[in-house]
């Protein structure tokens, strides 16, 4: 199953300027949002803060940095990106567990399936090493340019 | 030719950033010629194959010391310098 991640995105799940102040703020934040939409269970908050604990996913890119995080497949309905601009940056631990990273976007990821949903991810991986592309999400006046700017991006990765 | 090699690609739920760095570790020892198999797996799977892997590749924190290398990958999510993620790998599969 290799779906674009434009399939991935819903603008109801685009929130730009949120105000947040720690990783966990971000995920009490979300968490309801896509409870609410239908593509998460309860559990998912819990989920992503422990995985998150276990497993950080602040990415240091250089000028801005982002986090992606997610969960365990059972804490998942359907699949689906939710993206948070920050008013404010929020530290996250680094992946690789070398300290923390100011975050100024987040890419939740709700995702049930091992082994699949690649060109999403390597999409992703290709937006987020472009700094200009994070700067024009950080400057967008309302969640609907974040939205099209992710969604509009050129893709052709491969 | 060389005993096949097995190579573990872990990260904290074997979902997200796992395939990401298979997807480059395919392509990394296809272009090199080396002969290796590799197995997607969580992190916490990675004991289960101590005897039988000769690297482990990860995106995560790996807390305790393995019999084989341990690579980290992050930068191959990043880009930046993914050489020496492939420098590694190569290296250790040596």
């Amino acid at each position: 199953m290799n779906r674009s991640i434009k399939e991935f995105l819903r603008r109801d799940l685009v929130v730009n300027n949120l105000e947040a102040k720690s990783a966990e703020d971000v995920f009490k934040k979300i968490s309801p949002i896509l409870l609410e939409a239908g593509f998460v269970e309860d559990s998912f908050f819990n989920g992503l803060v422990s995985r998150e604990d276990k497993f950080p996913t602040g990415l240091s890119l250089g000028k801005y940095n982002v986090a992606i995080p997610h969960t365990d497949a059972i804490h998942v309905k359907k699949p689906i990106i939710a993206i948070s601009t920050l008013k404010n940056p929020v530290k996250f631990n680094s992946m690789d567990g070398n300290g923390s990273v100011d975050v100024s976007i987040v890419f939740t990821m709700a995702l049930n399936e091992p082994h699949s949903q690649i060109v999403m991810l390597q999409q992703l991986m290709f937006l987020i090493q472009n700094e200009d592309t994070l700067e024009s999400m950080l400057k967008a006046k309302d969640s609907d340019e974040v939205y099209d700017i992710v969604s509009s991006f050129n893709y052709n990765c491969e | 030719m060389n005993k096949q090699k097995l190579i573990l690609v872990a990260c904290g739920t074997g979902i997200a950033t796992s395939t990401v760095v298979c997807k480059k570790v395919e392509d990394l020892i296809k272009a090199n010629g080396i002969n290796a198999r590799i197995i997607q797996c969580k992190i916490s799977e990675v004991s289960s194959y101590e005897d039988q892997a000769d690297l482990l590749v990860t995106t995560t924190i790996s807390s305790r010391n393995y019999k084989f290398p341990v690579v980290n990958a992050m930068n191959y999510l990043t880009n930046i310098n993914p050489g020496k993620v492939d420098q590694g790998i190569i290296e250790a599969l040596k």
